[in-house]
């Protein structure tokens, strides 16, 4: 297990000075995962915030090197960085130096409009960590709506209003659909929990072949959460089982979380301005909120049968 | 390519032999995947898709022979085909695809990223007809309709172009000067699917010919980290494509320059437009592609007939040679251009558009200009056709003044 003071020493290849919002919650996730890469590494970026906040030209944010080319293509674009340097092997012989790979990519380029390129590069092989910074929303066009948004948040698409309760359907569970690609490694991760991000890329560059990684990292003007409270609303979303921490190895899937004591779920849909509406009239939606509240605890159960943990 | 009574006006100078190569009866997928094997990308990433699929093909078993080292990537669309090749390209190596019709449509926003990112990359694309209806023959509508998109285009009458311009185009895309992607189109099933005979280059030939690569840009160089496809807003977005267009008009002197070492290899001559009997043409047809090699075979028999008729055939589609078509169409009275695509067709097929652009930054009287479209979705045109071109250009009064002619676009061949 790494500790704070050995990864404040490591090299920083994400550098203060981006754009960012305060209180985003991407730069720390796509900080530790950087921290976890012992060998030079190569980036490739879905358009989304993270390019548009750290790539200003002639800016940049990235001491390392660094490809964006569109929203949805960051799985393919890096199999073609992949397969650069896995051909130039062949070429030149086995004199290449070790480099670790990684994509990031957003919800809205990895849930959605990039689920193919990623799902293809998956099953294709290629030796890298996907990673998809999950904030439950398209946020760099004004937040809206996305595969990963769950169900009743407002967002500019699936507003509430009158006949509108925000979003109608349950999110995508696209950890599980990377892990039925029965890829090396698969995680879910959290910002709120550093250590296990760091640890979850440390195993996921460590593997041949492909790795995902999704880590919830929350917009806060998606969520409508004050900026000092990011780290703990995701632990929050952590803590009510909404956003379990897991990883599959080789198959083998474990839980890495538990909580001692549960904390409330619907409390975590109050301390949220998206979810607000579902509370001005309480009363009236209690049969939603009842509806959300067992999904999350029928996805709960499931996970801890995969897990073959007791209920 | 010449026939023997049809006077090349570029005097091609004749070759007693043809060095440093050996004949081959292949298809036009096939040379263009010979001269895959023979550039032997560091990456190739594709998406099979009619009628291209015979290179992927191929390709794949030079991959299972261990002909080539290449990592050859069978990507899930085409779009992750090109976004694969940026990839690679941006790491520093050779790195290629080939598609047709739908799938480089589906390719078009990754077209412009892989120019606006100055990308040497090379794409033999087989030309066909775009959905709907769905039709899986020869037109141009999919490479005439990516003009726009920033790449260098090349069009091949036939196997051997298609083998000659794909090797040429590496050089091209690779040129300091130039540093813009490469299309190099070949027509579906007449020329991608009919076997000819090629002349292959031996393989060290061509390896000298295309060199060791010197990329700008190497994303697997830790030691010189670079941010590669940054956002780019109102005060540097402009000079990016500014500088974009300096390398497109450079291309226009380095694809000369690269025909002439080509033919220091391999004998054959190419021009960015050929011109057939042009000096004293009164009817000149322009077209390119396939339909070249018929039209000449119609110009050689209405000169027997004593008839004044010229042809020239655009190889290089963009940057389009406007000035060597305003010179080669001078002292003309009619022309006529041949469009085998659909755009733009209220006002005349793109290739028309593109002579009319030219000719009117002339200064002299213009000649009168017809629009035809022909062969879409693999019709086929016939010798009547051309004939019936020709002589309808030949009937054109001289004393019609080009401004009263509204631009009046014909169908050849329609029922």
């Amino acid at each position: 297990m790494v500790t704070a003071k050995e990864l404040a020493s490591r090299p920083e290849r994400f550098y203060p000075g981006h754009r960012a919002c305060s209180g985003c919650g991407f730069p720390q996730a796509i900080r530790f995962v950087l921290k976890a890469a012992r060998n030079p590494v190569v980036v490739s970026v879905a358009t989304g915030c993270l390019e548009v906040t750290s790539t200003a030209y002639p800016y940049t944010a990235w001491n390392c090197s660094f490809i964006h080319s569109a929203f949805e293509n960051t799985a393919a674009t890096m199999s073609g960085i992949v397969g650069a340097y896995e051909g130039l092997k062949r070429f030149k012989g086995d004199d290449n130096r070790q480099l670790d790979f990684i994509a990031f990519g957003g919800d809205g380029g990895s849930y959605d409009i990039g689920f193919q390129a990623l799902s293809g590069a998956m099953e294709r092989g290629h030796d890298f960590l996907y990673v998809c910074y999950d904030n439950g929303s398209y946020a760099n066009t004004g937040v809206q709506r996305s595969g990963a948004t769950p169900r009743g948040a407002h967002t500019t698409t699936t507003p509430a209003g009158d006949r509108s309760h925000g979003k109608p359907q349950f999110r995508k569970d696209l950890t599980g659909i990377i892990a039925a690609h029965n890829i090396p490694y698969v995680a879910q991760s959290a910002i709120s929990h550093w250590r296990d991000v760091v640890t979850k890329a440390e195993k996921g560059l460590a593997v041949k072949g492909p790795a995902f990684l999704n880590i919830m990292a929350p917009c806060r003007l998606t969520w409508g959460t004050p900026p000092e409270e990011t780290i703990d609303v995701t632990r929050h979303a952590v803590e009510s089982c909404f956003w379990p921490l897991y990883e599959v190895e080789d198959g083998n899937w474990v839980l890495n979380f538990r909580p001692k004591k549960k904390r409330s779920f619907i409390d975590w849909l109050r301390r949220q301005r998206r979810f607000s509406h579902l509370f001005r009239k309480e009363k009236e939606n209690v049969n939603l909120l009842q509806e959300l509240e067992d999904e999350v605890e029928n996805r709960w159960k499931r996970l801890l049968e995969r897990c073959q943990e007791p209920h | 390519m010449t026939s023997d009574t049809v006077k090349n006006t570029n005097e091609a100078p004749v070759q007693q032999e043809k060095p440093a190569a050996s004949y081959s009866a292949l298809s036009g997928n096939e040379a263009v995947a010979q001269a895959m094997r023979q550039i032997e990308p560091v990456v190739v990433a594709a998406y099979p898709i009619t009628p291209q699929t015979d290179i992927v093909q191929n390709f794949s078993a030079f991959v299972a022979d261990g002909l080539v080292r290449t990592e050859f990537i069978l990507v899930e669309s085409e779009h992750s085909a090109m976004s694969a090749v940026v990839g690679a390209a941006a790491s520093g190596v050779r790195a290629m695809t080939a598609t047709a019709s739908n799938g480089l449509a589906l390719m078009y926003e990754v077209l412009h990223i892989t120019s606006g990112l100055r990308l040497p990359v090379v794409m033999p694309v087989v030309a066909r007809a775009l959905s709907a209806p769905i039709n899986i023959h020869c037109d141009h509508s999919d490479f005439f309709g990516v003009r726009d998109a920033g790449w260098i285009q090349l069009m091949s009458e036939d196997a051997q172009e298609a083998y000659d311009n794909t090797l040429q185009a590496v050089l091209i895309a690779e040129d300091p000067d130039v540093l813009l992607p490469v299309m190099v189109g070949l027509d579906g099933f007449v020329t991608s699917h009919s076997i000819e005979n090629v002349a292959l280059l031996k393989d060290g030939v061509v390896k000298d010919f295309l060199g060791k690569h010197r990329p700008h840009t190497n994303l697997l160089d830790p030691e010189n980290p670079v941010t590669v496809g940054p956002l780019a807003l109102q005060d540097s977005y402009f000079e990016f494509k500014r500088q974009q267009a300096e390398g497109l008009r450079s291309a226009a002197r380095v694809i000369d320059e690269v025909a002439a070492r080509f033919e220091g290899i391999s004998g054959r001559q190419y021009r960015r437009i050929e011109t057939f009997n042009t000096d004293d043409a009164e009817a000149i047809i322009i077209t390119c592609g396939s339909t070249a090699g018929t039209a000449r075979y119609a110009l050689q028999r209405l000169r027997q007939k004593g008839l004044k008729v010229g042809l020239i055939k655009v190889r290089c589609i963009t940057p389009f040679p406007a000035h060597e078509v305003r010179q080669a169409v001078a002292g003309a009275r009619s022309v006529a251009v041949l469009d085998r695509s659909m755009e733009t067709v209220t006002e005349g097929g793109p290739l028309f558009v593109s002579v009319a652009a030219a000719l009117a930054a002339s200064g002299g009287k213009p000649p009168i200009m017809r629009s035809y479209i022909y062969g879409l979705g693999g019709r086929d045109i016939h010798l009547s056709h051309l004939d019936e071109v020709y002589r309808s250009l030949l009937d054109t009064s001289t004393d019609r003044q080009p401004a009263d002619v509204s631009p009046q676009v014909e169908f050849l061949g329609t029922h």
